[in-house]
């Protein structure tokens, strides 16, 4: 009766569909399907191809597409990358720790003792995000450059916590708002404190949140790159600054720039491939899940 | 009294717990320290740029004192010609890129929401591009595929018996586009894809009993559905590409001439690269506003077509 109405709209009636005609129809489709896919992933096959290429065979027209393979441009790329990827290393993991110990008390606390403030104050951490990198640079360029902190790990640590302690608050609050309060309740009856819901409880049961959180947030912080290229020129310029280097002048070096890339992309890839049910989530701060 | 406990956690899971008297001081001083170091680090930084706005300061000139100089800045920036193409570039930019990740990731959405072999897998090398670094990006597009003469795009171009192209000169914001929007589609395609595996099979059933033609089954009843996520995906793109940075920088480094600098990359070049502090901070409040002028807009426009496009 109340499903009736509703399907009025779009009443055209149609012939008996045709099966082998669909049949053809889903085929091709997946054919597209494959093809977009194939198109998408092109770039990325492209530049891992010639990693393992000679240079000669990377920069040759017409394209080389068998080759045999070699691992020097790995070798080579290793030894001018390290102290790159050591800073990229300790940049994401320090930043992502900083913004879970600054993060995970306060979703804690927003999740399991809400209050009238607490939406608000959770809008208000979101609306950071709103806030562009260029609206803050210059006044910390200066600060950071009288502080002492410019090209330092401690300084692109500061804001890549920044960058991630909403994702973080916004990310735990959803996943601990989910452990049933029947829990906390039972813990409260036998007498447990504050400290020991969050960490008897809250910890243990948003393990699973926590992992995905900060996978994302590695990713987010490794491949940042404006605070990256401003903030920072030597001595801690993570990877991001190191490829930007690759822009001019080494145009003939593309297999080297390759296996830079590749070195560079492989772990984040990986990442995002692993937390793939939960990048949705995280990608849009949990309004879809 | 685990009866008694699950049938409290039915009734309050949706608006939490009432707080008890006793841990009312705690909580919120575990909200403290995550608040203030956003406030520390987001909001005095504003205001500090706001501040240096009204300055005529310029690191390069040593003065002992900046003098203060109102809106000049601001009037200075909004009446040089050459600096309302910063702030088209970064719009075309923008609504280019939206436009390109919405209509290819919805495309990909809806071909990924069918059940056919090497699904998952494809799902998976689809949203390889969004992972990838913007500046490797920049700098595998710029050298390897969009070089004239050793370029792969170039040589695809020749075998078709086509002329090549110097892409990032002749077409520079045309190739930021695509490098962008190759970046951005598997977010978009995520997003509406997820929206579209929450819409019930047995609603597009109905329409094709009824017999809906494809273009009425997107129009009433998959478009409809997708409001939240496209909402999502318009959303937070348009914030994160109005901020594209490592993409230019790595590229065409906001040339040839000004044809590709976005706003971020003329705020690096004025503050930081020229050391003009005032010129860069006026320019960086105009970035924020001009984000946030657009993200409430669109919200707006979204909501306007949502409230319409139900009983169209």
């Amino acid at each position: 009766m109340t499903t009736l109405p509703s399907k009025t709209a779009v009443a055209v009636r149609n012939t008996a569909p045709n099966r082998s005609g669909v049949q053809v129809r889903n085929s091709l489709l997946t054919i597209l399907t494959y093809l977009l896919a194939f198109l998408f992933f092109f770039p990325i096959l492209w530049f891992v191809l010639a990693s393992f290429k000679t240079e000669a065979q990377a920069f040759a027209i017409p394209p080389v597409f068998s080759f045999s393979p070699i691992l020097d441009n790995f070798r080579v790329a290793l030894e001018r990358y390290a102290p790159a990827l050591g800073n990229s290393l300790i940049a994401a993991l320090g930043s992502t720790l900083f913004a879970f110990v600054l993060g995970l008390p306060a979703a804690f606390a927003l999740a399991v003792y809400p209050t009238k403030r607490s939406r608000g104050v959770l809008t208000w951490m979101l609306s950071t995000k709103f806030m562009p990198a260029v609206g803050v640079i210059v006044p910390l360029y200066l600060l950071f450059k009288n502080l002492q902190l410019l090209d330092t790990l401690p300084g692109l640590i500061i804001m890549y916590t920044t960058m991630n302690l909403p994702l973080v608050v916004w990310m735990m609050h959803s996943y601990m708002t989910e452990i049933p309060y029947a829990i906390y309740e039972a813990a409260k009856v036998d007498g447990a404190t504050v400290g020991q819901e969050f960490f008897g409880i809250a910890l243990p049961l948003s393990l699973p949140g926590i992992s995905a959180t900060a996978l994302l947030a590695i990713i987010f912080a490794w491949n940042e790159s404006f605070f990256a290229l401003n903030l920072t020129t030597s001595d801690a310029a993570p990877l991001s600054v190191f490829i930007g280097s690759f822009k001019t002048g080494e145009g003939l070096f593309w297999a080297q720039m390759s296996a830079a890339a590749v070195l560079t992309v492989f772990p984040v890839i990986v990442f995002g491939w692993v937390a793939q049910r939960q990048l949705v989530r995280g990608l849009s701060f949990g309004a879809v899940k | 009294m685990t009866a008694q406990a699950q049938s409290q956690s039915q009734t309050m899971t949706a608006s939490g717990p009432p707080s008890r008297s006793g841990f009312r001081v705690t909580p919120s001083a575990l909200i403290l320290p995550a608040l203030l170091y956003l406030i520390a680090t987001t909001q005095v930084p504003f205001f500090m740029t706001v501040y240096y706005s009204f300055f005529q300061w310029n690191l390069t000139i040593p003065t002992p004192v900046h003098p203060f100089v109102g809106f000049g800045n601001y009037i200075g920036l909004l009446t040089d010609a050459q600096n309302f193409r910063v702030i088209l570039n970064t719009l075309v930019l923008t609504g280019g890129t939206l436009f390109i990740t919405l209509v290819l990731g919805g495309l990909l959405a809806m071909l990924l929401n069918r059940p056919f072999m090497g699904r998952t897998l494809l799902r998976t090398l689809l949203i390889s591009s969004f992972l990838v670094m913007p500046v490797v990006t920049a700098v595998v597009w710029k050298n390897m595929l969009l070089n004239p003469v050793f370029g792969f795009f170039s040589w695809l171009i020749l075998q078709f018996g086509g002329t090549p192209v110097d892409w990032l000169a002749a077409h520079p914001m045309g190739s930021i586009i695509a490098m962008v929007s190759w970046e951005w589609t598997p977010f978009a395609m995520l997003i509406l894809l997820t929206g579209l595996q929450s819409l019930p099979d047995d609603q597009i059933e109905a329409a094709r009993l009824d017999g809906a033609n494809p273009w009425q089954e997107f129009r009433h009843i998959v478009l409809p559905h997708w409001t939240q996520a496209l909402e999502v995906v318009i959303l937070l793109e348009t914030i994160n590409v109005l901020q594209v940075y490592g993409e230019i920088y790595a590229s065409t480094s906001g040339g040839p001439g000004v044809a590709t600098t976005n706003l971020p990359y003329y705020i690096y070049q004025r503050a930081l690269a020229e050391g003009n502090i005032g010129v860069g901070s006026a320019a960086g409040v105009i970035a924020v506003i001009l984000t946030n002028v657009l993200a409430i807009f669109m919200l707006r426009l979204i909501n306007k077509n949502a409230a319409t496009g139900g009983h169209a």
